[in-house]
């Protein structure tokens, strides 16, 4: 703390309390939903409360045998593709964000561009030629089919751009000086300086992986490749079956621990950069 | 590249069959989500337990545009499925694509397995008949809109008798509304039910061209007086409350079940979840007719979706896929699915078992479905529906009467609107598929 | 680009871009370069048979009235999103950036919303909106709110703005709490020693220190408003009541994916890449020029 004032510290608190309440409020109830029955869902007023089903729900929940793919194997598929979708991202983009700040050669700006491009156009919106394109690459039904297409990244690039371009030359001088070589200082110096950054991008990008839905739909044919929100979707088309909301609440919950222990995990990594930068 | 990978495959599949004698692969692609799924995987699995030849992977790929698309991209990549399941609206399009499917009475024919078209419901397989009578898709989920109401508020406000008529219907929601409820009637999946099928069931048509089967040169004609006036007539409703919108698809279920409205119009298929949620006695009967075009309704269309058949595989394969269609439509199979999900059946034999077995008297109601889809032999308004790019009309449709509904348009206006650019998107069609 | 200096080499930036390049042009570049070609055909979906038609579809488009007008709502749409879903984003950055005591779980709770898998964010939002069984609706009813989003169009269009900023706060709070973090703590405590009060240092100090970041979010979120929210207004509302939240996006994605009207979507898919490249090539050329690096 720089100065110590209690009351403006006990009014952000409070704003932040409210604020984060109302942000927060649709996941409360999903939490409230999943602890109650079906029949309790359609009743009006919808509960506020939790309930007391959650433990039968997790029961049917991993009862249901033939319901398709285990829920085990669904978050492991997600697991892999989401890691491989924020590792791959990151490597790539960061690479080339180092490459087009830091180097003065020929078609840096269309390179910039052409990469830029790419987030103009959803995947859904392209999606009959990419899934043919993979398709004769004979990627379907793998992890790499999963993962490679949507490994392309402005958004990182773009980041990674906007963090370079706040890295002080005069530490790229003394590199020079130093007679170290450019990659030396993208480890030594840019790496390590761009680190919340790369934590902050590696929680938006798993979860962005993890949420996949319409392009592991595509590309997967066999039901032990599918993913964890693939099959919260299932539950949610049921057509004239009413939707059971208190299970649908439940799996889009437990599929959502995962991203959640990133981001905790993520925390301490900015904790770290905190205290670096205090030096 | 991709030819020789698809004939080794094959020549391995044929290896694979007569020598080892391991089952042929068939792959159906289908769009069952919820609990609908485990059923699915029930058929797929009873069937591969019943004979060696064949095995049926069931493979889940979303909703029906989902389903759809994933099959359509396979294909142009080569990689179709055997079996896809499209839904009804996708008709026109699957049909059109000539080089792409394999009429499923060819498939039995080319196969040497019996197909029995009398054994079959005629309004259920008359929708994806061809004008000549050749079937083209196997009906899988089929379901058609009934009226449902709620017995324990039409006592309390002393409706009597079940309405038979759009004007009982006006005269029960009023007097519904009077007692107290909040609203007498709410409709799903309202093109289908106020459009589409209010013109089969009082024998009008929908467009030219008997519906379009006999020409992609059709046009949609339903901005006619009968529809306006019933429309209007709903519009009009709105005012006391008798009548209350609640959204294009089939989420105005828990104003039903909730007893907020009295009475409601959607599919049969609604059985379970209104078994499930309504804490009243409730009821289905037939949709209400108009008194004013006719005294005696036609016969009601489905909806819901079919199973067909895409080129590109081996003889062997097709065999199995015939098989399966003939296992499908046995009749305990059939007769099980119709009970489990409230679908109608697509045999008559498969109604006579469940009859049979007790299930109408069990469940009352449920056989309405079926009475209202064969009061009549089918004709060319009620057989069905043959448009292009129907998909989009039924957005534009459902845009156009939520006009009318916030009183942005009148009914007439809206119908007027909404025929001028269907037309626009048949003409479309018509000259992609030439 | 920016920087005073730059390293020379001659093959060494090549071999860094490439990864990227390779990727970007077998599953971008050439997939978009044939729905490119593509809004020039008419087509059946199976691709059975197909026409060079010229401009036809961009003719049938202009001559659309209902296309014409959803320009105007995409605009509106996206502005609504993006400041919507930026200021309460700074807002929340800004005070927990502040205070030390309880800012983990802060952090964690704002990131929360992100984790939603986009399928079901828009059936959660209606849901709680749901004019018969939600529990939003419920209260605001006791307010004397009468809740209708199917009929009436503004509602409609709150809602969904409400549930595309939702969706983005989490990614905008992330990445502001990291641009702020890392602007280096004796700055702000050399202001503060000057006696400058915190709003004052956030609007001297922070907010031109985290310009990049904002310009970044700014340019990111116009193209999520634009280009990824076709999912919550198909849950939603569909494009209704009417073709009232209808926009752009959500046709291109309505007509190809669920109408197989591929050329016609193709057109839709140019027209839309158009709008967004001039508009980010006006942001860079404009905005960025205020931007402190």
């Amino acid at each position: 703390m720089i100065e110590n004032r209690p009351i403006t510290t006990f009014v952000s608190h409070s704003v932040l309390i409210i604020g984060v309440a109302l942000i927060v409020f649709p996941i409360w109830i999903m939490i409230v939903a999943s602890t109650h029955d079906a029949l309790r869902l359609t009743q009006v007023p919808l509960p506020l409360l939790p309930g007391d089903q959650l433990w039968t729900n997790l029961k049917s929940l991993f009862e249901e045998k033939d319901f398709g793919t285990p829920i085990h194997l669904t978050v492991f598929n997600s697991l892999v593709m989401a890691l491989m979708i924020s590792v791959g991202k990151i490597s790539i983009s960061v690479l080339s964000a180092f490459a087009i700040v830091y180097f003065k050669f020929r078609f840096r700006m269309f390179f910039f561009w052409m990469i830029f491009i790419t987030l103009m156009l959803p995947v859904e919106v392209r999606i009959l030629p990419t899934y043919e394109v993979v398709a004769n690459f004979n990627m379907l039904d793998s992890y790499w089919g999963l993962s490679i297409p949507l490994i392309a990244s402005a958004t990182a690039t773009f980041m990674f751009r906007q963090t370079f371009l706040t890295i002080p030359d005069e530490l790229m001088e003394a590199s020079r000086i130093d007679g170290a070589s450019p990659m030396r200082f993208f480890f030594d110096v840019v790496i390590p300086m761009s680190r919340t950054n790369i934590a902050a991008l590696f929680v938006i990008l798993f979860i962005y992986g993890w949420n996949q839905y319409l392009w592991p739909l595509l590309i997967t044919t066999d039901p032990d490749m599918y993913t964890a929100v693939m099959s919260i979707k299932q539950m949610l088309e049921s057509g004239e079956g009413e939707p059971q909301w208190h299970l649908i609440m439940l799996t889009a919950l437990i599929a959502m621990l995962p991203p959640i222990l990133v981001v905790i995990f993520m925390q301490k990594v900015f904790v770290k950069g905190l205290t670096d930068s205090e030096k | 590249m991709l030819k020789k990978s698809l004939i080794a495959a094959s020549i391995s599949a044929v290896l694979i069959s007569s020598s080892l004698s391991a089952a042929v692969e068939v792959n159906w692609w289908h769009a069952m989500g919820g609990t609908n799924t485990e059923r699915v995987n029930k058929i797929a699995s009873d069937f591969n337990a019943s004979q060696s030849d064949y095995k049926i992977n069931a493979v889940y790929k979303g909703n029906y545009t989902e389903t759809m698309t994933a099959a359509i991209a396979a294909f142009r990549a080569k990689k179709q499925p055997h079996i896809v399941q499209v839904f009804e609206v996708g008709t026109a399009t699957m049909m059109a694509a000539k080089g792409a499917v394999y009429p499923i009475e060819q498939v039995m024919k080319d196969s040497g397995v019996k197909l029995d078209k009398s054994d079959y419901l005629p309004a259920v397989i008359s929708y994806y008949q061809t004008s000549d009578g050749e079937l083209l898709s196997m009906p899988f989920n089929s379901s058609t809109p009934v009226l449902w109401y709620n017995r324990d508020a039409f006592e309390k406000a002393g409706v009597s008798g079940v309405p038979k008529t759009w004007d009982d219907v006006s005269s029960a929601a009023k007097k519904l509304v009077g007692s107290g409820m909040k609203c007498g009637i709410a409709v799903g999946y309202q093109s289908w039910g106020l459009i589409e099928n209010y013109s089969a069931w009082n024998n009008i048509s929908l467009g030219t061209k008997e519906n379009g089967y006999a020409g992609l040169d059709t046009e949609l004609t339903f901005n006619n007086k009968h529809v306006v006036a019933n429309l209007q007539r709903l519009a009009d409703m709105q005012e006391d409350g008798s009548f209350a919108y609640g959204g294009r698809r089939g989420e105005s279920l828990a104003m039903f079940t909730s007893g907020e409205c009295g009475m409601w119009i959607n599919s049969s298929a609604y059985y379970g979840s209104i078994k499930g949620q309504a804490k009243f006695d409730y009821a289905q009967t037939m949709m209400p007719y108009d008194s004013t075009v006719t005294d005696a309704p036609q016969n009601s269309i489905i909806g819901g979706a079919t199973l067909w058949t895409l080129r590109g595989h081996t003889k062997d394969e097709y065999k199995g896929v015939a098989e399966f269609m003939q296992y499908l439509s046995s009749t305990e199979v059939q007769a099980w699915w119709h009970q489990e999900t409230g679908y109608v059946p697509i045999t008559k034999a498969a109604h006579q078992l469940s009859k049979e077995q007790g299930f109408y008297d069990k469940n009352p109601g449920t056989d309405t479905a079926i009475m209202q889809l064969s009061l009549n032999q089918p004709n060319e308004n009620s057989r069905g529906l043959r448009f292009g790019n129907f998909v989009q009309i039924r957005d534009i449709v459902n845009a156009e009467m939520e006009m009318i509904w916030n009183k942005s348009k009148t009914a007439q206006q809206a119908m007027d609107d909404a025929v001028a650019q269907s037309n626009k998107l048949l003409r479309k069609f018509e000259k992609a598929n030439k | 680009m920016l920087k005073r200096v730059h390293y020379r080499s001659s093959y060494l930036p090549y071999l860094l871009v490439a990864p990227q390049i390779i990727i970007t042009i077998l599953f971008f570049i050439w997939p978009a370069g044939q729905a490119l070609y593509q809004s020039f055909l008419l087509e059946d979906a199976f691709g059975l048979s197909s026409e060079f038609v010229w401009f036809d579809n961009f003719i049938e488009l202009y001559e659309n009235p209902n296309y014409l007008n959803s320009f105007a709502r995409t605009g509106f749409f996206s502005v609504a999103v993006a400041s919507l879903s930026m200021s309460f984003a700074l807002f929340f950055a800004a005070l927990a950036d502040r205070v030390i005591k309880g800012s983990h779980t802060y952090r964690t709770l704002l990131i929360i919303p992100y984790a939603v898998a986009p399928v079901l964010a828009g059936t959660l939002w209606l849901f709680l909106f749901n004019p018969t069984l939600g529990i939003i609706t419920y209260f605001l009813d006791a307010f004397g709110i009468d809740w209708n989003h199917k009929l009436n169009s503004s509602q409609a269009m709150g809602l969904v703005i409400l549930a595309a900023a939702w969706k983005q706060i989490s990614y905008n709070f992330l990445f502001f709490i990291a641009a702020m973090h890392s602007i280096p703590k004796s700055l702000i405590e050399a202001s503060a020693i000057d006696g400058a009060g915190p709003v004052h240092r956030f609007f001297t100090i922070i907010l031109p220190l985290i310009s990049p970041t904002t310009f970044f979010l700014l340019v990111v979120n116009i193209i999520y408003a634009f280009f990824d929210t076709f999912g919550i207004i198909h849950a939603i509302t569909a494009g209704g009541p009417g073709n009232s939240t209808e926009i752009l996006v959500y046709k291109v994605y309505n007509d190809g994916f669920v109408g197989l009207d591929l050329g016609g979507s193709a057109a839709q898919s140019v027209i839309l890449m158009f709008i967004v490249v001039m508009l980010t090539v006006v942001q860079f050329k404009y905005v960025e020029r205020k931007v402190q690096y």
